[in-house]
């Protein structure tokens, strides 16, 4: 009736929509790779228990054997730890190489042992740190918490990014709408003046506009959202040594988060195009009498 | 052209007859002008421009009037008011038995869509055939197709138009725009008909056809107002006049 195929015009409006739906699903893509490769890191890391005993061959307090012998008996009988194993020597020199070179045992430095565990426990270690203390003064307990507590922030600071994301693209789509709105208002101008001198209410010209809004919004996003699928199948495949041992098979396994999230965006889109289209053209139309 | 005299007088009355009973609850006045200004604001803030001062008349319901003045007088003027198109500065303005100033913007659509409006540039909808543009009132009220149909086939045989009805307002000259225009304004059956300049478009023979058609409405019921220039016109159709001389009314009766 209005004329709104010339005015809303089918090309301009779902090619900005669309690339704006394409941020969109990377972005949610994005916020949810970092959930679940923090979660994953996150398991390991805090529950990762690291022991070192310095002088590990010079007696224990009570006199009853080894200081590293000692630390091993209070860790195999502490029900909240588990797999507690001596690091061997070649792995002590890979990890130490770095500061002290190839040969560090020909420095005639005494190292301390190192013992690693999973900590199973739910309150922290510092009853574990006392009872070692008292078999073996010196000895160090840490966990991973520290670290999975800075891998806890930067997770919520890149889903924060992502959510900002998300937001700019909604209040960028929702401008293009309201820009493509007002054009086609400017251009049908008289043509709506004309119908509103017939009667026609403002939500019957609201209507038309915003039903023009959602289909030109619906496949613009659709176009979008399917654009960034492989993208994202791509990024996920990419990030599977991450998450498990890599599959070509899972180059079409994407996270079920991110197929419940994905085609939302359509439906996104066409309620943003709807509710912008109502408000700029009542808008509008309040100039008329 | 030929009015079908046995179909369309017998719906319209009993449209008007319902109409009545909702609306006027009695009162006969389909126009009330009380003291009304209309003032046009400026863009560039220069002073207000006074277009109408002092206006005070009442057109009784099936009444004819004719709207006439020199150029610039304010007719234009005078019947936006009519058909809500402009808010007067001041006054009271009474349409069809609804105070102007007091009705939402809902109201006022549909009081619009009982008042007919001849515009003098016709404002024909020129994606829209001549079918949809005089379809278009009835649309909006979300008539039946099949009501519609019927109707606006009528009322294009009535204007002689029934050859042109799949016709875009660029391919009708300016009098068969003029008559789909007022195919528009008449085919949803309003209470009032408001014509600006109806016959400028018109020879002598269109014009006088026009006339009968206007004056058919009326008898039927409709209240119309006629603005024009066409003095010959007003003396050949001697119904009670508004004159109007720099936005005074200086002539009612």
């Amino acid at each position: 009736m209005l004329g709104l195929r010339a005015a809303l015009s089918d090309r301009l409006l779902p090619v900005l929509v669309g690339a704006m739906s394409f941020l969109a699903a990377l972005a949610i893509g994005g916020a949810l790779a970092c959930a679940t490769l923090a979660a994953s890191w996150q398991g390991d890391t805090a529950a990762a228990l690291t022991i070192q005993v310095p002088q590990p061959t010079e007696p224990d307090a009570a006199n009853d054997g080894t200081r590293l012998a000692a630390v091993q008996r209070a860790l195999a009988i502490n029900p909240n730890v588990r797999g507690a194993a001596v690091m061997g020597e070649a792995e002590m020199n890979r990890l130490i190489s770095p500061w002290l070179g190839s040969d560090a045992a020909g420095l005639g430095l005494t190292l301390p042992a190192v013992v690693t565990a999973q900590w199973a426990g739910a309150g922290g270690t510092a009853a574990l740190a006392a009872q070692l203390q008292a078999v073996s003064p010196g000895t160090l307990v840490k966990t991973g918490l520290f670290w999975a507590e800075r891998v806890a922030a930067l997770t919520t600071s890149l889903q924060a990014c992502a959510l900002a994301v998300l937001m700019v693209v909604a209040l960028v789509a929702a401008a293009v709408v309201a820009v493509a709105t007002r054009s086609g208002l400017a251009q049908l101008r008289e043509t709506i003046e004309t119908v509103h001198g017939l009667g026609a209410l403002d939500s019957d010209i609201a209507g038309r506009f915003a039903a023009r809004a959602i289909w030109l919004a619906l496949g613009g996003a659709l176009g979008g959202t399917l654009l960034a699928l492989p993208v994202l199948a791509w990024l996920a495949w990419l990030a599977t040594p991450f998450t498990g041992p890599a599959r070509f098979s899972d180059f079409f396994n994407l996270p079920p988060a991110l197929l419940a999230l994905v085609p939302l965006l359509p439906a996104s889109a066409a309620l943003i195009g709807w509710v912008t289209a109502q408000l700029t053209v009542r808008g509008w139309l309040r100039h008329l009498p | 052209m030929q009015f079908a005299a046995n179909k369309y007088p017998a719906r319209l009355a009993g449209v008007r007859l319902v109409a009545a009973l909702e609306t006027y609850g009695g009162s006969s006045l389909m126009v009330r002008f009380d003291d009304v200004w209309l003032r046009y604001r400026h863009a560039d803030r220069a002073p207000e421009a006074e277009a109408l001062r002092r206006i005070s008349f009442e057109i009784e319901d099936g009444g004819f009037r004719w709207l006439t003045g020199p150029s610039g007088a304010g007719k234009t003027s005078l019947l936006k008011l009519i058909y809500l198109a402009e808010h007067p500065a001041r006054g009271r303005i009474e349409i069809l038995g609804s105070r102007a100033a007091r009705i939402n913007r809902r109201e006022a659509a549909l009081l619009r869509r009982r008042i007919g409006v001849v515009y003098q540039d016709f404002r024909l909808l020129p994606q829209l055939d001549a079918y949809d543009n005089v379809a278009l009132p009835m649309r909006l009220a979300r008539r039946s197709e099949a009501q519609v149909e019927a109707d606006v086939t009528e009322i294009l045989r009535w204007v002689g138009l029934f050859h042109r009805m799949r016709a875009r307002p660029d391919e009708l000259s300016g009098g068969e725009q003029q008559r789909i225009a007022i195919a528009r304004a008449v085919v949803a059956r309003p209470k009032l008909l408001v014509a600006d300049e109806p016959t400028g478009n018109l020879d002598d023979e269109q014009a006088e056809r026009l006339m009968l058609l206007i004056t058919a409405l009326n008898k039927l019921g409709t209240t119309v107002i006629v603005a024009t220039h066409n003095a010959g016109l007003v003396e050949r159709y001697p119904f009670p006049r508004l004159s109007l001389e720099h936005g005074r009314l200086v002539h009612d009766g």
